[in-house]
């Protein structure tokens, strides 16, 4: 640990970004962030999934190094060089998942990371939690298997682990999403008794409620940059629904210089037509980690965008996959022009013209290492003209993969280039053409835009709205309001698994999916 | 071809076919140049257990490729490692680790010499050797069918199946040589011997067995079907990502078992060869463990067909070679498989400083 004096009651930082700015290829994850955390102060990070938070946290606890900028710590720039040279400089962190080993003991994790050629010190151990529990009024079983524990007591033993190796700022990572009430409430209070004596606490969330409850100072991140901040003098200031709203104004505002805002469509959907898509009572079981959804009903006409709005992670993937057949439905019916579709395979359902452009380009979209050409046509293996009894006709493969790539500009070496290799844009305009060729009817866009730059993002949507216009059927699930704003006609939010409201998109839709969101009546 | 709008672009094509040929020659350095470093550290094993290692490699050469019987006993050999071949690069392309094949290559052994010499007092003898071909595939297929299904619909790693599957089908083997099988006529525990002119014709006036053509013939058809056909494409698929498969709508569980029939198959099939083509019976406690040795031809190979056919002839030549010059030099006759394994570990150590190479020239 290094040496540190300054007295509590000094409140200058303890770790202090400046400009922060980390790229990934094709994305900017965080754009000149700057952040002071300060002893005795919960700081809040907010946002959502792809704003930058976990790149954040992985630049402070020193798993990578930021590309621009500085991070201070007591002042002075320090590179963080490992994540063992960010526990000496103090910082420890809770990761979302828990990195306890469950089939040791809590006291065998805690000495875990000493020397091997030193026996363990549980004396030491021993008294070192007592002192450090007694403190906080919690206790530890220091000889209970991990195993045995719940999530809310094993957070607790992370957190004991952190505070044993000296820490001086605990960033807690997504620290509530798999607690209970209860629980979340429980580390809520230890929270603040940290910070009492003299901790600095960075906590990572996106549940508004919590931020509010437990935070000292907010910042809000959006796309990689933090658009705005509520320091402790204000936040003081105002009340809890105070604090949400001007939160969720942060969050789902409007900035005056986004470049992604876009005027609201002008559209005329028939309202007479039939429905393309009719989904009804749709519903499916939960897994261990992921949530079910329960009677999903909607009905999407030719022509028409419905936008699927919601905090990440309540079950809109689980909608897409239902809705695609790669995921069981317990019940329900899927009607594709009236035909009863949810009995069909994948294969069958793309047949018939559902389409769906999954948000998980590399992870199941394509096949990294193979060529762009047959990731353009790998939902149509074995069929003609590309496949004729069985064989593979390379030069027919080649011929429409290189129409698909000039219709869809695809910026490619050659069509033998792994798709791995393309920028996550490209890679995206891959999957455009692969699920908009040729008899798509109805498309399933799951964050079409996710982690692509302006240019790519505008030329997305521009394919979306012209999928639209071609009097196909568009399902948009989108994380980011300003996106769904621009281009649906109606909206639904869904939250726990459960479509919550549908607005259509008018002059107050902001407002009414922004309060959908959070929990509040529209 | 390109088709990038970036200016560049046309600059590729004049320097795609340069590149390509560098590709190749890199590919090549890489492979021979960590087996050549291979055989120098070998031979310094060899010097520290006093054995002159030139003497070793040149009693290797001569025995395994420069006489005439030695290269002949070399093709031989090579019949059924290139069934076996076959089958691990259909596993292995669709991303399923088949280390069963000893087992399965047992019992296809055993099941094709029970079979034949019944057979052939019935009917004529192309059709007895068809007949037992297909015994043989069969039951080996039958065999993988339990790390297949566990595979496919309970996601049973099935490295450890196949691992546990391959001991308990050797061991049964033995006991169908033993209690089922065994030659009434002997005192040694074997089968019935297949009649040397009832087995697979040998090639011209050699004794060469023309089961090396079925197993040419057999790992090229492989080849195709894995890099040219739609059936192929999707097993790959299947192996590269399993997720995308699912997602592209390919029906993961019914390729899955497949793949382990296949290769189970080509497996049992290299047994039948090897009894039906060279040795005639199956001798109770005989496992040469062909299935093992043969998997890092494969990897060599990187799954490629054609060059597993190269790597197959060099792993025969060592096992042909190796156990004369082990006799000759009193070196251990396992010596060919302490190369081997330095020569994988040789290849690996070049794959990963090749690997960290490009990445520090990238950044």
């Amino acid at each position: 640990m290094s040496s540190h004096s300054s007295p509590p009651a000094d409140i200058s930082d303890i770790v202090a970004l400046e400009g922060v700015t980390k790229r990934f290829p094709g994305i900017i994850a965080n754009d000149s962030i700057n952040l002071s955390i300060r002893p005795g102060e919960v700081h809040v990070l907010l946002g959502e999934n792809g704003a930058g938070k976990s790149t954040l946290i992985g630049m402070l606890s020193g798993l990578q190094q930021p590309d621009e900028g500085r991070i201070l710590v007591d002042g002075k720039p320090t590179p963080i060089t490992s994540p063992r040279h960010a526990l000496a400089l103090g910082i420890g962190t809770v990761f979302q998942h828990m990195m306890l080993v469950p089939t040791l003991t809590v006291a065998e994790n805690l000495l875990l990371g000493g020397s091997w050629w030193q026996r363990p010190r549980t004396e030491e151990l021993e008294a070192r939690v007592a002192e450090i529990t007694s403190s906080l009024g919690i206790t530890v079983k220091l000889h209970a298997k991990v195993s045995e524990l719940s999530l809310g007591e094993q957070q607790q033993v992370e957190i004991v682990r952190a505070m044993v190796r000296n820490s001086r700022l605990l960033i807690l990572d997504e620290s509530t999403s798999m607690l209970t009430p209860k629980g979340i409430e429980e580390l809520g209070a230890l929270m603040r008794r940290l910070v009492g004596q003299g901790l600095a606490i960075v906590f990572i969330t996106h549940k508004l409620k919590e931020a509010a409850a437990f935070g000292d100072r907010i910042s809000v991140l959006k796309l990689g940059r933090k658009v705005g901040e509520i320091p402790p003098e204000r936040f003081r200031a105002l009340d809890e629904q105070e604090i949400i709203s001007e939160i969720v104004e942060l969050m789902f505002g409007k900035q005056k210089d986004d470049p992604e805002a876009a005027e609201r469509p002008i559209r005329t959907v028939r309202t007479e037509a039939a429905p393309l898509l009719q989904v009804a009572d749709l519903a499916v079981a939960a897994t261990d980690n992921a949530p079910g959804l329960s009677s999903i009903s909607f009905d999407i006409r030719p022509g028409e965008i419905l936008g699927i709005a919601g905090i990440d992670g309540n079950g809109q993937k689980q909608l897409a996959e239902a809705l695609a057949g790669q995921r069981t439905a317990t019940g329900g019916s899927v009607r594709l022009e009236g035909a009863p579709i949810e009995g069909l395979s994948v294969g069958e359902r793309r047949q018939r013209g559902l389409r769906y452009l999954t948000d998980d380009r590399l992870g199941e979209g394509t096949v990294g290492t193979f060529p762009v050409s047959i990731n353009f046509f790998l939902k149509q293996v074995g069929a003609a003209p590309f496949w004729r009894g069985g064989v593979e006709q390379r030069a027919e493969i080649d011929r429409r993969a290189a129409e698909l790539v000039r219709e869809y500009d695809v910026r490619t070496p050659s069509l033998k280039t792994p798709v791995a290799r393309l920028s996550g844009g490209n890679i995206q305009k891959v999957l455009l053409a692969r699920e908009l060729a040729e008899g798509a009817k109805v498309v399933i866009f799951n964050k079409p835009t996710y982690g692509l730059d302006l240019a790519n993002t505008m030329a997305s949507r521009q394919r979306i709205r012209d999928t639209a216009a071609r009097g196909l059927a568009v399902l948009l699930i989108s994380t980011d309001l300003e996106e769904l704003l621009s281009m649906c006609d109606r909206i639904a939010v869904i939250a726990n698994g459960a479509l919550v409201g549908t607005v259509a998109n008018a002059d107050d839709a902001r407002t009414r999916v922004g309060r959908l969101m959070i929990g509040l009546a529209a | 071809m390109s088709i990038d709008t970036a200016p560049s672009a046309t600059a590729l094509d004049a320097t795609s076919s340069a590149a390509t040929r560098r590709d190749i020659l890199h590919r090549l350095l890489m492979t021979l140049g960590p087996i050549l470093a291979a055989l120098v550290i070998a031979g310094c094993i060899l010097l520290a257990v006093g054995v002159d290692p030139l003497a070793y490699y040149g009693y290797v050469l001569e025995k395994g490729l420069f006489s005439p019987l030695g290269i002949q006993q070399t093709l031989t050999r090579m019949a059924p490692l290139l069934f076996l071949a076959a089958g691990l690069i259909v596993a292995f392309r669709a991303g399923m680790w088949n280390l069963g094949g000893d087992g399965q290559f047992l019992l296809g052994a055993v099941t094709a010499a029970a079979s034949a010499p019944v057979l052939v007092e019935i009917m004529p003898a192309w059709l007895a050797l068809i007949c037992s071909f297909l015994i043989a595939m069969v039951v080996a297929m039958v065999w993988s069918l339990v790390p297949a299904l566990l595979r496919a619909y309970q996601g049973v790693n099935e490295i450890i199946t196949t691992l546990m599957m391959t001991f308990l089908g050797t061991s049964f083997a033995n006991v169908l040589v033993k209690l089922v099988f065994r030659d009434p006529g002997t005192t040694v525990p074997q089968t019935r011997t297949l009649p040397v002119e009832d087995r697979l014709p040998r090639l011209f006036d050699t004794t060469i067995t023309s089961g090396l053509l079925l197993g040419l013939a057999t790992i090229i058809i492989v080849h195709l079907v894995m890099t040219r056909t739609a059936f192929g494409l999707k097993l790959r698929i299947v192996g590269a990502n399993p997720r995308a498969a699912v997602h592209a709508g390919l029906g993961v569980p019914g390729l899955t078992i497949a793949v382990f029939a296949i290769s189970a198959g080509l497996a049992g099939l290299a047994g039948a060869v090897d009894i039906i083509g060279v040795q005639g019976n199956v001798r109770a406690d005989w496992n040469p463990a062909y299935g093992l040795a043969v998997i890092p031809a494969v990897f060599l190979a990187r799954m490629n067909g054609f060059a597993a056919i190269g790597f197959v002839f060099l792993l025969s030549m060592l096992s042909i070679g190796g156990e004369s010059a082990a006799r000759r030099l009193g070196v251990p006759n396992h010596f060919t498989l302490v190369l081997v394994s330095i020569v994988l570990i040789v290849l690996a150590l070049a794959e990963y400083v090749d690997h960290r190479y490009n990445q520090s020239r990238k950044a």
